[in-house]
């Protein structure tokens, strides 16, 4: 196999006559926003079939999120992660275990690493406190997003990473919506292999 | 995977033939054209964006060989492993001794074309593994052993009555029709072998120089299961799919979903790096890429580079008149529409796909909707050009262009010939104008009507119209 790398690179290096590396930036214009870069993500989350609440205070988020499930005739149990385990769960009437999901979880409750407006996008780090798992395994994922960590774009949201982290973790899963499939006669159909829902819940704080 | 591109004519006419695939077809048409044409409004400029675009995939190219390297040094010190493929044979071996080495039994898959191309399950299965396709899509061609029609719509050709009758047929559940309980179905039967499975296989829609990283975009969630759960992750992509940065990679995903299915962004798109970490609480142990050549490398420094730019969004064939009217079958191998007619005789050889480059009315909208302006008409051109050099045309059609040229170069022969045909073919068009069968050319007239020329020639209406 080192005879193909070998083999392959000497391939590419007969023809590549050494131009220079150094690239001419490109300025292409990306779509407007708006100023409301709130507005924009929520719609844009709609759009794409999430559902949206907030923005709330923490503790409303919780009692909030209760509500959601409940009249949907939902489970109020649910795995979160990790770095959620310390919210006051019990008070909101929610019976939560911080862990990775199982693959017979029904809601799982995770924070975001941040969001994006363009699409109405969520963005998730995985990590020891912040499994991928819970927001793929449940066919409902509930995530909690501070309203400020809503940037404009991708390319944003990849400074913010490099900003917040060393390096990039295992996983990066950018979410829009709930999982779906056109294969059947490309008739859209929510709920795939992953979630059949997704609720963010925008927070005021942290 | 096979090629059976030499019986392209036959299967071109079955399928045209074929209603249920025509409607399919019109379906296809009706749903990603409007849509792609839709989310494109979204964008402030699309002409702008895919100069862009196609800039960014160019430039790899230019350095392909740096970025390659900078990408494997980045997944090892990440704890990946890279591993590089001559060929379909080298990534089958290759699968099957990671698989080996990790005593593998069971394997889910993500929707890979590259995986098609190099036949990796049929590799793995002789080797004792057991394979899953999960894609949806994938899954019920992998229960009717059928090759996919579509690179993002790998089972347009069937009904979901054809897949009610699989799914009863292989799952011993009541037959349901509904498309929401045939989804549910798939989820539930698939579900325990992603649970149950030790290594995931995905393809990567890109790779990441600066990050050694693996990026796949899905809407089912079944990449994400495949790389999430098991306990080791094998990407396998071409070896041109690699990208300098994430912000490049980022412009590159503002098209790709829009082109392909009129989305803005798919519901997932991962960026996949290394194994998990020591306190990661999900993820695979393991994480291998393999970069597979299989001719791709041939191809650069030649006219037919720029189809490596190729980020496979399937608009081209969206849009093309002649894969709309034939399917993705008929073009006998993983890539149909017009990135298959250049890819595929690029790839097994012209003499194997002798009919590809020709299937094609060059009306042009290939090159118009691509996002990375590949020209894919004038690489068709191109290989026209190089059939008729290999002397690999048949012999009739090489006679009728070499008796036509020897016509043409004597003006006066050639106006002869043409003011006898207009006459003939005037005639045979009677009153209406109409000619209902054409000899030599019944299959044209078979399905309409041959306009009658005047009667005329260009060239005698151009003289009699010039001023004494």
């Amino acid at each position: 196999m080192i005879a193909a790398r070998a083999s392959i690179l000497a391939r590419i290096r007969r023809t590549r006559a050494g131009a220079p590396l150094a690239r001419t930036p490109m300025s292409a214009p990306l779509p407007d926003l708006g100023a409301d870069l709130f507005a924009r993500f929520s719609d844009r989350a709609r759009a794409l079939a999430s559902d949206v609440i907030g923005p709330v205070t923490l503790d409303r988020a919780l009692t909030d999120l209760a509500t959601y499930l409940n009249d949907r005739h939902l489970p109020l149990t649910a795995v979160c992660w990790p770095q959620l385990a310390t919210r006051n769960w019990r008070a909101a009437g929610l019976r939560v275990e911080a862990r990775a999901a199982r693959g017979d979880d029904l809601v799982g409750i995770s924070g975001a690493f941040c969001g994006i407006a363009e699409t109405g996008t969520l963005m998730l780090l995985s990590g020891p406190e912040t499994p991928a798992s819970v927001s793929l395994l449940p066919e409902t994922h509930v995530a909690l997003l501070p309203v400020k960590r809503i940037v404009a774009r991708m390319e944003d949201a990849w400074a913010l990473a490099r900003r917040e982290h060393a390096r990039l973790p295992r996983a990066v899963n950018f979410i829009s919506g709930p999982s779906r499939t056109a294969d059947i006669e490309q008739t859209v159909t929510l709920g795939a292999h992953g979630p059949y829902r997704v609720l963010i819940v925008l927070t005021r704080e942290d | 995977m096979q090629v059976t591109t030499l019986h392209f004519r036959r299967k071109a006419a079955e399928n045209l033939a074929n209603d249920q695939l025509q409607r399919a077809l019109g379906r296809l048409k009706e749903r990603f054209v409007g849509a792609r044409a839709e989310a494109l409004q979204d964008l402030p400029d699309f002409a702008q964006l895919r100069e862009a675009a196609a800039a960014i995939r160019q430039h790899t190219l230019d350095h392909l060989d740096h970025y390659l390297e900078r990408f494997e040094a980045e997944v090892i010190a990440r704890g990946g492993t890279v591993h590089w493929a001559e060929d379909a044979q080298a990534v089958q071996r290759l699968v099957v001794e990671i698989a080996r080495q990790h005593s593998a039994q069971r394997v889910v898959k993500s929707k890979s074309m590259v995986t098609e191309e190099c036949a990796v399950n049929d590799a793995l299965e002789a080797a004792g593994v057991e394979v899953m396709e999960t894609d949806l899509g994938e899954y019920i061609l992998q229960l009717a052993h059928e090759p996919p029609s579509h690179i993002v719509a790998p089972v347009v050709h069937k009904n979901k009555e054809d897949v009610a009758d699989l799914f009863a047929q292989h799952h011993r559940r009541p037959r349901q029709t509904g498309i929401a309980e045939l989804c549910r179905e798939a989820r539930e039967i698939l579900r325990p072998h992603f649970l149950a499975a030790d290594m995931g296989i995905s393809g990567a829609n890109f790779v990441i120089a600066e990050t050694g990283s693996a990026l796949i975009v899905t809407n089912e969630g079944n990449g994400r299961l495949a790389t999430t759960l098991p306990r080791v992750h094998v990407a396998i992509t071409g070896i041109e799919k690699v990208v300098p940065t994430l912000d490049d990679v980022s412009l590159l995903l503002r098209l790709l979903p829009r082109s392909a299915t009129g989305q803005s962004i798919t519901n997932y798109v991962s960026v996949l790096t290394g194994p998990k970490g020591a306190h990661d609480l999900d993820g695979p142990e393991h994480f291998h890429v393999i970069l597979v050549d299989n001719g791709r490398s041939a191809l650069l420094g030649t006219e037919l580079e720029p189809m490596l730019r190729c980020i496979r969004c399937g608009a081209c064939m969206n849009h093309c008149p002649v894969y709309q009217s034939i399917g993705g079958h008929a073009y006998g191998w993983v890539y149909p529409g017009p990135m298959g007619a250049v890819l595929t005789p690029s790839l097994v050889g012209l003499a194997e796909a002798i009919d590809l480059p020709n299937a094609s009315t060059f009306c042009g909208a290939c090159a118009v909707v691509c996002p990375v302006k590949i020209p894919l008409p004038d690489l068709m051109r191109t290989l026209r050009v190089r059939q008729l050099q290999q002397n690999l045309r048949p012999w009739r059609e090489r006679l009728a262009l070499r008796l036509w040229a020897w016509c043409a170069q004597r003006p006066r022969l050639y106006a002869l010939l043409t003011a006898l045909g207009a006459r003939l073919l005037h005639l045979l068009g009677g009153r209406r104008g109409l000619i209902h069968r054409l000899p030599f050319a019944g299959g044209w007239t078979a399905g309409r009507d041959f306009p009658a020329p005047a009667g005329r020639t260009f060239r005698e209406l151009y003289r009699a119209r010039q001023p004494r």
